[in-house]
């Protein structure tokens, strides 16, 4: 019992290095934009799926598509941005209109985005062999797509961290975050950086579902549960704080290892009491202010 | 009495509405063999989508927790069948499956109701999860079954079940409309807190009209379960049944009571019509529609029908006016 702690510690960093990118972008979008995107999960499930097609389709190496489709997510977040929600957000007489309007934009895009990849991919889940081969690292024997996987998802959370902290943009953005009248009144475009900002929550999405693509099988029906564990993280590390959403992530992710190993029925309901208590004794997370 | 009078909106509708009811109780006498369990469906869907929207129409608390009450009247009526035989008289078996919802959204509703929109909404949605767990966990462990089945009703039978609830459901949205409860849960849709300042006891008003909705949920979910006569809890707890009565509400319009009404109908009988062929086409299509009201229709269907009501008022009344003129010339 005691060899597989190292390996049930390495999977849980794994699985929550991708719940923390799932995690960073719902928490962008709506820390920021203020749109609750119930449709995140089926973006991370879309890029997973195109990731497959265009390995099996021209042959390019997955680590190539991360590129490829954070890119093309980005542009369509910030184009999803500056038609629809923008138009919404304009058109609401308050914010908790706007609020709720945006979530259910996003509810039917949910619906738009999961139809569009049954009729794309439809059938059984797929699989795709990516470096698919053992590795032993510190004694414990690891896929090397895992470590691939997990070494990029820190490389881009890290990365996006300091865009956040350490630029103009990410400066600007966090100035909208706070508070987006007085952000404007200083110079800032906020239509731009809300559009840009729901850009890179997609583009987030995009580069956990290539990552999710290379380690597991993907099936169209996957969307929903990352919704829902992107909830669940963002509750946890606070609604509105990316190093919250990091941690948060890392965190669920342990805490679903070690539950997959001893009671795999359990794993749901336990992340479920957690966010009802979390919900009920702190809603504002661990790093979130009250 | 003219024509004006009678005309009213506060005479035709209550006929209107008789006939319907009558029409529809009077369905299985001359409708072709296979029309009885679609319109069942339709109902069925209808009556998801109003009482959807008894919650969170006016208090604007976005529920995504409807299939975990209607898995529950489902597994209600699952439990209370045994050997294709049921252990109370049908009707209490509905009862029962309502009832169970009904003390679900209490205890979900008095620890999560105070919570603001977003919060609720984020957890409502896992509520399902949650339930259908819980209930794997029951049977797995527990009474070591996989699923049940569940004796069959006659189809007619569960029409006139399914009509009588949808009427009960109606008439309790109209008198809420028309009570403080429903003034109560107005205001706390446009402004929570001067809302609980004037003395509404805003988490009581919530809790109730949230139980009171899923009362429905379950009743209905507890009269399905006899026609799908095969129950586990995968099949009971299904995301589909939280997010369709969102949808058809939404495209149908929430500020209208008929809403829904004809939102649940467009739906249910659009994918009956292009389910079978395009399924996948036909959820691409509705969600685009919902993306659509969204953007340029916030009133939903139904506020193109008020729309068009009132072109269709005017136009009477300038010529009931431009007749009385004529009537005065030639006198």
């Amino acid at each position: 019992m005691i060899g597989f702690i190292p390996k049930i510690i390495f999977n849980g960093i794994l699985t929550g290095g991708i719940y923390a990118l799932v995690a960073m972008g719902f928490t962008l979008q709506y820390g920021v934009a203020r749109v609750l995107n119930l449709a995140h999960g089926e973006f991370i499930m879309f890029a997973a799926f195109s990731t497959l097609s265009l390995y099996v389709l021209f042959g390019i190496n997955p680590l190539l598509s991360l590129a490829i489709v954070a890119l093309g997510f980005w542009i369509i977040g910030f184009l999803l941005h500056s038609t629809l929600f923008r138009k919404l957000l304009k058109s609401s007489p308050s914010l908790g209109a706007f609020e709720s309007s945006s979530l259910l934009a996003a509810f039917g895009l949910l619906f738009v985005i999961q139809a569009t990849a049954k009729i794309i991919w439809p059938g059984l889940p797929w699989r795709v062999t990516f470096l698919a081969y053992p590795i032993r690292i510190l004694g414990v024997q690891v896929m090397a797509n895992q470590v691939v996987a997990l070494s990029f998802a820190i490389g881009i959370a890290l990365a996006f961290y300091f865009f956040l902290m350490r630029t103009r943009m990410g400066k600007a953005i966090r100035a909208a975050a706070e508070d987006r009248a007085t952000a404007g009144f200083m110079g800032i475009n906020t239509d731009r950086v809300l559009a840009l900002c729901f850009g890179l929550g997609a583009a987030l999405a995009g580069f956990a579902g290539v990552l999710y693509s290379m380690c597991y099988s993907v099936s169209t029906n996957m969307g929903m549960n990352y919704t829902l564990i992107a909830m669940i993280v963002v509750v946890l590390g606070g609604l509105g704080s990316v190093p919250g959403a990091f941690i948060g992530g890392l965190i669920l992710g342990i805490i679903s290892e070690i539950l997959n190993w001893t009671q795999p029925l359990f794993a749901m309901p336990a992340f479920y009491v957690i966010f009802i208590i979390l919900l009920l004794v702190r809603p504002t997370g661990i790093m979130g202010k009250s | 009495m003219n024509i004006a009078t009678f005309a009213s909106k506060r005479f035709l509708v209550p006929v209107v509405l008789v006939l319907i009811v009558v029409l529809l109780a009077t369905a299985p006498l001359y409708t072709a063999l296979g029309t009885i369990p679609l319109m069942t469906t339709i109902l069925m869907y209808i009556i998801l989508a109003v009482s959807w929207t008894m919650f969170s129409g006016p208090t604007g608390y976005i529920s995504l927790a409807s299939a975990a009450f209607f898995g529950c009247g489902i597994y209600a009526s699952a439990l209370l069948f045994e050997r294709g035989a049921a252990l109370l008289p049908l009707p209490a078996v509905i009862v029962m499956g309502g009832l169970a919802a009904s003390c679900f959204a209490i205890i979900v509703g008095l620890a999560t109701l105070r919570l603001r929109g977003i919060y609720f909404t984020m957890f409502s949605f896992g509520l399902l999860e949650l339930a259908r767990r819980l209930f794997q966990y029951y049977e797995f462990y527990v009474t070591g079954v996989r699923g049940r089945y569940v004796g069959n009703v006659d189809g007619n039978t569960v029409y006139y079940i399914m009509l009588a609830i949808l009427v009960a459901t109606l008439l309790t949205v109209y008198f809420i409309r028309r009570s403080r409860l429903g003034l109560a849960m107005q205001g706390i849709g446009k402004n929570e807190e001067a809302a609980a300042h004037m003395g509404v006891n805003t988490t009581k008003v919530k809790v109730l009209t949230f139980a009171l909705s899923a009362f429905f949920m379950g009743a209905t979910g507890a009269i399905v379960a006899t026609r799908w006569l095969y129950v586990d809890p995968t099949i009971a707890f299904n995301l589909n049944y939280s997010f369709l009565p969102l949808l058809m509400a939404i495209v149908g319009g929430v500020g209208q009571p008929y809403g829904p009404v004809v939102g649940g109908f467009a739906f249910a009988y659009l994918r009956h019509v292009l389910q079978s062929k395009t399924p996948y086409y036909f959820m691409l299509v509705f969600g685009a529609i919902m993306v659509l009201v969204i953007l340029f229709l916030p009133g939903g269907l139904a506020s193109l029908i008020e729309r068009g009501r009132h072109r269709l008022g005017g136009l009477m009344s300038k010529l009931w006016k431009g007749d009385q003129a004529e009537q005065h010339a030639d006198t």
